[in-house]
């Protein structure tokens, strides 16, 4: 006879509970609702105001429940979007715009030109506090006849249709959001998007319903549960357990030892952020030798390889090669002798090096220290000894505002819409709070381009100032960043350059 | 009378210290670097656009007349609204509290069950391996921080063996009927346990997490007053009477013994509530500390403010609590 033993007992009834009674989800099983585990909270559903209207990874949560006044494609190309049609008059004083019909918010009622004239009113209005109200009052009087819109231009802003599939850029209903109030808004949304919102858990998750009526047909998913997971090993695991079906933001490392494992696959695409190191035009700064030897001195292709596992596309201005104004024959060559050339003509070198402090972030962006740490090594070389020091992103935001950075400060840039204006331009003009390059040439360079009503020259504009940037070492563009996706295989992920991950682009394989 | 005038004065000294703590975290927040502001220009602004969001948040006036105007607000009920959330900032913290407190008290349900039996197995089994492999237990606990624990949970119950939920507070495709946000009480008051197990299996790892390194500390504590308490004549003379090693441990030793585990889980439990704000995060649990975390890295002052005055509030109510159950389960006080 076989003597079971009290110790098999609980043995055999712990493995009983732990197999039957928990078992999760599988990523074999057929996906019937999408589990995304988001990497940011979503803080408020109201896209036009507050900080989360400007942060950039939430953008792709908004765009599963609104829509922007312009469709923008995975490419960051515009195209057709509840907007179908878009321009200016001849002598661009005024703007015309062609509303789609047959368009419902998510309540039935239907979506018209009204609506989309009182969102950009809205916008324009200092009194709701939109952040971007300074681009929207470039319009006034707006108004809505039929399906057209047409506003006069008070001053006129090369980038105002972009800025449309940009940060604010949403259409609101303004008969729902007049009869809820914000409130009301706040706590039961609607849009036109092609998904509705049927449950928020504040700092927990959104579980979203397909629109049936999408202009844009149907999604594939009828339910997406976006759960918000902000630490990084937490997302690993939620996609390595098969709780969620797709993630982003992960380390490459961890990119790398989970894409095309068991049933889970991964995808690694550009996106328009970019790394960069801040020049301030303050002592030793002031010196072009040195700021041209820290810019020569950086092997940007061996950072990428080492520390980002080759996730990363070297850039020598602050356009990426998906942007307008991106120009590939402007370059800033790795050549360590000519830093230490430069140098020794200022009187400096490794045994009497320039020395300055450089400002960087620490866990922000992928690697951010490392990248600094490492590029801190290679000026040790060459003749600059730099002293490292980590702030958070709030005290970098503050200093940029108030032109206190230290000679060198290390930063990302996004700019999903591509222009030169909104990388280039906000980036080195003087007079802006986040320009800390203040020299009068750069600034007489830019100036005119704000306003530049032809567009070829306008282009060709912003590829001088690059060229000039580049020549002077104002700034030291270093990457563009790719953005890590890991998913179920039996989901396929579109991503979108912008580096929003949306719901609707994700199918069934 | 005596009893009242002591409780009279506690209060007093609470109401003392809230005003402290609001008043340095007002000042505080607003001094360190970051402000909201910053956090939220879009490339372009300019200085006038600066100054209208700064005017709207309302922070262009001097730290001392927003404090009056803070102050104003307080004594009316209003802590200001939320620069992030945008919503009044008591109902968003009130709101959020419970699911704090119902993983804090599930920690420390599992850190006494767990540390008082380790304790009582180690003095019932004192000076042999048992004992031993309790001391190494106790070390563990301790040495390893409670992010750590969270994360070797992770490993081990949410990818290896996925029996527990990684992240959140209940399952989203659950239907809620809930009135309150005491999930866990209210899921039982409803009977609806299949709720009540869900909440469990997402509750479970983060509360772990918490109650491990503070069921070492009253396993220790604990197991340190048992054996000196042991040696006592009292107790000598009931294992003299014939009574069993587990009454004589269990029913003449343990009451005095557990004295002061009582006090310094009242202690602990303070810092407890403190580590659920790094424990939240990691689990994505919907907690106060994980709005905490937001409130920081949006530098939300209003929400920030909120957030740390209801922590200090709580703090100062389990304090309060324990010195009364003390006073209560002391004979020597209660009869002082």
């Amino acid at each position: 006879m076989t003597h079971i033993s009290r110790r098999t007992v609980l043995k055999g009834t712990t493995a009983a509970l732990a197999l039957g009674v928990f078992a999760g989800p599988a990523l074999s099983q057929a996906i019937e609702e999408l589990v995304i585990a988001y990497n940011v909270n979503l803080p408020s559903w109201d896209p036009t105001v507050g900080p989360s209207a400007v942060n950039p990874t939430i953008q792709g949560i908004y765009q599963s429940v609104f829509d922007q006044f312009i469709l923008q494609q995975p490419d960051l190309s515009p195209a057709p979007g509840l907007l179908t049609e878009w321009g200016w008059n001849e002598d661009k004083t005024k703007v015309t715009m062609t509303v789609r019909e047959g368009v419902t918010w998510h309540d039935g009622s239907p979506f018209t030109a009204e609506d989309v004239a009182w969102s950009l009113t809205r916008a324009a209005d200092p009194a709701t506090g939109n952040p971007i109200q300074f681009i929207w009052s470039t319009l006034a009087n707006v108004k809505a006849e039929g399906n057209t819109v047409t506003a006069d231009v008070a001053s006129f802003e090369p980038t105002i249709f972009k800025w449309m599939y940009f940060l604010t850029g949403y259409v609101l209903p303004k008969a729902y959001y007049e009869k809820v109030g914000a409130e009301g808004f706040e706590a039961a949304p609607i849009g036109t998007g092609p998904y509705m919102v049927d449950k928020f858990e504040r700092n927990a998750f959104v579980r979203l319903k397909a629109n049936p009526n999408y202009w844009g047909g149907k999604p594939d998913f009828e339910t997406v549960t976006i759960k918000f997971v902000t630490d990084a090993a937490s997302r690993v695991a939620e996609i390595e357990s098969g709780n969620s079906h797709v993630t982003l933001e992960m380390p490459y490392e961890e990119f790398d030892r989970l894409k095309g494992g068991s049933g889970i696959g991964g995808i690694a695409h550009p996106i328009s952020d970019i790394g960069m190191i801040f020049i301030n035009d303050i002592e030793p700064m002031l010196d072009p030798n040195v700021r041209k030897a820290a810019a020569h001195a950086i092997d940007k292709k061996l950072l990428v390889e080492r520390l980002l596992s080759g996730y990363g596309v070297p850039i020598d201005t602050l356009q990426t090669p998906d942007y307008l104004a991106y120009d590939p024959s402007i370059t800033v060559a790795y050549d360590p002798e000519l830093a230490t050339k430069l140098l020794a003509e200022s009187g400096y070198s490794p045994e009497n090096p320039i020395k300055f402090k450089i400002q960087t972030t620490r866990g922000f962006k992928p690697k951010d220290y490392e990248i600094i740490q490492a590029i801190v090594g290679l000026w040790r070389k060459v003749g600059i000894e730099a002293e490292i020091e980590v702030y958070e992103i709030a005290k970098h935001y503050e200093l940029r505002a108030a032109d206190q950075l230290a000679p060198a400060a290390f930063y990302n840039w996004g700019n999903s819409i591509g222009d030169p204006s909104t990388s280039t331009g906000h980036a080195m003009f003087g007079p802006t709070p986040h320009s800390v390059w203040d020299g009068q040439e750069l600034i007489d360079m830019i100036g005119p381009l704000w306003g530049e009503k032809d567009e070829d020259k306008r282009i060709a504009g912003w590829k001088a100032v690059d060229k000039h940037i580049a020549e002077n070492a104002l700034v030291i563009p270093l990457l563009q960043y790719v953005q890590p996706i890991l998913h179920a295989s039996g989901v396929a992920v579109t991503p979108h350059s912008s580096g929003a991950l949306l719901p609707h682009l994700i199918k069934r394989a | 009378m005596k009893l009242l005038r002591a409780t009279l004065l506690r209060l007093l000294t609470m109401s003392v210290t809230l005003i402290g703590v609001a008043v340095v975290v007002f000042f505080v927040i607003r001094v360190v670097p970051g402000n909201p502001i910053a956090m939220m220009l879009p490339p372009g602004a300019t200085e006038d656009d600066v100054a209208r969001l700064t005017a709207l948040y309302g922070l262009d006036k001097s730290i001392v007349e927003q404090f009056v105007i803070w102050l104003g607000g307080v004594l009316q009920g209003d802590f200001g609204t939320s620069i992030s959330l945008r919503q009044p900032v008591m109902p968003l913290v009130l709101g959020r509290l419970p699911a704090t407190l119902e993983l804090a008290i599930f920690a420390l349900v599992i850190a006494v069950i767990v540390g008082g039996a380790l304790a009582l197995t180690g003095v019932r089994h004192r000076e042999t391996r048992t004992e031993t492999a309790v001391d190494v237990a106790n070390g563990v606990g301790l040495s390893i921080p409670d992010f750590l624990w969270a994360l070797i949970l992770i490993v081990l119950f949410g990818v290896l063996m996925p029996i527990f939920h990684i992240s959140g507070r209940i399952s989203p495709s659950l239907d809620l009927p809930f009135v309150t946000q005491f999930y866990v009480f209210e899921s039982v008051a409803r009977l609806r346990f299949d709720l009540w197990w869900d909440l469990l299996k997402h509750m479970f790892m983060p509360a772990l997490a918490l109650a491990i390194p503070l069921a070492a500390i009253i396993s220790q504590l604990l197991k340190q007053s048992l054996k000196e308490t042991m040696h006592l004549d009292y107790v000598t003379l009931s294992r003299t009477k014939g009574y069993s090693e587990n009454h004589v441990i269990l029913s003449e030793a343990l009451p005095n013994a557990m004295l002061p585990t009582l006090t310094l889980i009242g202690v602990q439990f303070t810092f407890l509530i403190g580590g659920t704000v790094i424990i939240e995060r990691l689990f994505s649990y919907e907690g106060l500390g994980n709005m905490a975390i937001d409130a920081v890295i949006n530098r939300d002052l209003p929400l920030i403010q909120g957030i740390v005055i209801v922590f200090a509030l709580l703090f100062t109510i389990i304090n309060l609590l324990v010195d009364m159950m003390y006073a209560v389960l002391n004979p020597r006080l209660r009869h002082a």
